[in-house]
């Protein structure tokens, strides 16, 4: 066998490999997709969206409250970490070159590695002891804490992208330092910028463990932040360890609601990141 | 050289990075009204020169000047001379266009009265600047259009309005057509001799026949000094230094 025949074998051979490499990834993600689809789509009709959890044995029933709580919760954790996130990204970018600077992202790249169930113990000692009851705000508080180191290192890239120029023309206008770097340099990076958040604010929606003994859970409506509120990954945790085949049904169809939530989310993020793509010729 | 009623005058100016100088004891007056070249090969300390007179210099890591610098009689590097607003009277360019990508044609050139929080008719502005800076007829249909929508030549005369939009007294301009073709550079230049009515304008080039036609006086710099400085023609024609006859003769840099 000449070397060019040998070549060709450990070629095929290589394909081959890296072929199966590329389905053993795919594997799980149709996998989860599946079973999620298969299994949740039974339960799923309009009142799901909008009832209440019924209890054990009484039919029907849904997690619109969870659903809401979801949103609730997510929506403050967006208060609280975004303009935390962006705000300390453009510091790192624009004054990152200092003892406080490399301190700050140090800091962040620690955070970032905090396994989430520690970050809701944080929440829990910071908000929920001071107020002595579980709410809104003791999850939010937590899941801003896991969005701002991630939010923070995306924003500080992307507003290094943004040309020196940029900068150079807008305070040759006269324009102060403060005002180029928000209202200038981080508007030329927004469109990275709202991509970077809405990635972070899809797996702030997906945590579990950060809203366990923070958030709580609550089987009614509530729209009040200081009080205990559902969320639709606490719910799954409850209805999938429960003995009952209903709640397990349940489970099931409010895992596919919430998959349908984060992908949405990551869709739209994916988007945005195309057209800006497009945007810049 | 100094006169008292020069619009720039720049005595002993010392500047530089950290221990490197860049440019040393520079001393040079600009009438008002006229167009001031500086020519001299690459890493002279001509952009340095331009960057100390709207005290952009000391923006960069290290940076440093010494000496005195009157605008109008104004020490600007006074304690109490702000150089935000400084940099509003002694408007620039710079060598690359570089509008603001995310705003449009009309939101580049208010960019500096909206950022600034400028009262008063932006519309109205916006046509004068834009006019000035021979742009006006080919954007006038579409000034919601992106600035990167433009050429270069149309977005280097887009920066040119978007300075001229705060009515700054001198205009800086660092190699404004280096990165132009041929026809958008003869637009610029022409432009140069339009706004020396309004404006005081030092111009820096690499470009010897550039600073030769639109230029009053021309400032030779060579290694951080300034060489010469004299009116254009007889730069050109007769200097006085073996030097500045090398280079504006192509015989070095």
């Amino acid at each position: 066998m000449n070397a060019y025949a040998g070549r060709k074998v450990v070629n095929l051979v290589m394909m081959v490999l890296c072929g199966l490499a590329a389905l053993g990834a795919l594997l799980p993600l149709g996998s989860v997709l599946w079973l999620v689809v298969s299994h949740g789509v039974a339960g799923l009709n309009f009142t799901f969206f909008t009832a209440l959890p019924k209890p054990v044995g009484e039919a029907g029933g849904g997690v619109g409250n969870a659903v809401v709580g979801t949103l609730q919760i997510v929506a403050l954790a967006c208060v609280i970490g975004l303009p935390l996130g962006v705000g300390a990204g453009v510091f790192l970018a624009e004054k990152g070159d200092s003892a406080l600077g490399n301190a700050v992202r140090f800091t962040a790249e620690v955070l970032s590695g905090v396994p989430s169930i520690v970050v809701g113990i944080v929440a829990y000692g910071l908000v929920v002891v001071p107020m002595k009851r579980f709410s809104a705000i003791a999850g939010a508080v937590a899941l801003a804490i896991l969005m701002v180191p991630t939010l923070a290192r995306g924003t500080e890239e992307l507003v290094r992208l943004v040309p020196r120029s940029i900068r150079e023309a807008a305070l040759g206008l006269g324009v102060p330092e403060w005002k180029t770097s928000l209202r200038v340099v981080l508007r030329t990076a927004l469109g990275g910028v709202a991509t970077a958040a809405l990635l972070a604010i899809a797996r702030a929606t997906g945590e579990t463990a950060p809203l366990l003994f923070t958030a709580l859970n609550n089987q009614y409506w509530n729209v009040r932040p200081d009080q205990p509120t559902a969320s639709l990954t606490v719910q799954i945790f409850n209805y999938a360890i429960s003995p009952y085949d209903d709640w397990h049904q349940k489970a099931w169809s409010a895992a596919l609601v919430l998959l349908l939530l984060v992908g949405g989310l990551n869709l739209t993020a994916r988007a945005l990141t195309r057209n800006r793509l497009k945007g810049a010729r | 050289m100094s006169t008292p009623e020069a619009k720039l005058n720049v005595t002993h100016l010392n500047a530089g990075y950290g221990d490197k100088a860049i440019i040393r004891d520079v001393n040079i007056a600009v009438p008002a009204n006229s167009v001031l070249a500086v020519i001299g090969p690459s890493g002279c300390g001509k952009s340095t020169f331009l960057r100390c007179l709207n005290r952009m210099h000391e923006l960069g890591p290290g940076a440093h000047s010494e000496g005195k610098i009157l605008l109008d009689g104004l020490d600007i590097n006074s304690g109490d001379v702000d150089p935000v607003l400084l940099r509003r009277r002694v408007g620039m360019v710079f060598q690359r266009p570089n509008p603001f990508p995310t705003m449009s044609i009309f939101d580049n050139v208010a960019a500096g009265l909206k950022l600034n929080r400028v009262k008063g008719n932006h519309a109205e502005v916006v046509e004068k600047s834009l006019k000035q800076a021979a742009l006006w007829d080919e954007v006038k249909d579409r000034l919601n259009a992106s600035a990167l929508s433009l050429s270069g030549g149309q977005q280097q005369r887009l920066c040119i309005a978007r300075a001229l939009a705060i009515e700054p007294e001198v205009l800086l301009m660092d190699e404004p057509a280096s990165a132009l073709d041929p026809i958008a550079t003869a637009k610029v230049e022409q432009l140069i001799h339009e706004l020396k009515a309004r404006y005081t304008i030092v111009i820096v080039t690499h470009n010897m026949q550039q600073a030769a036609r639109v230029s009053d006086h021309t400032a030779f710099f060579y290694m951080g000094e300034l060489v010469e400085h004299d009116k254009t023609e007889t730069i050109f024609t007769r200097p006085s230094k073996p030097r500045t006859e090398d280079y504006v003769t192509g015989k070095f840099g």
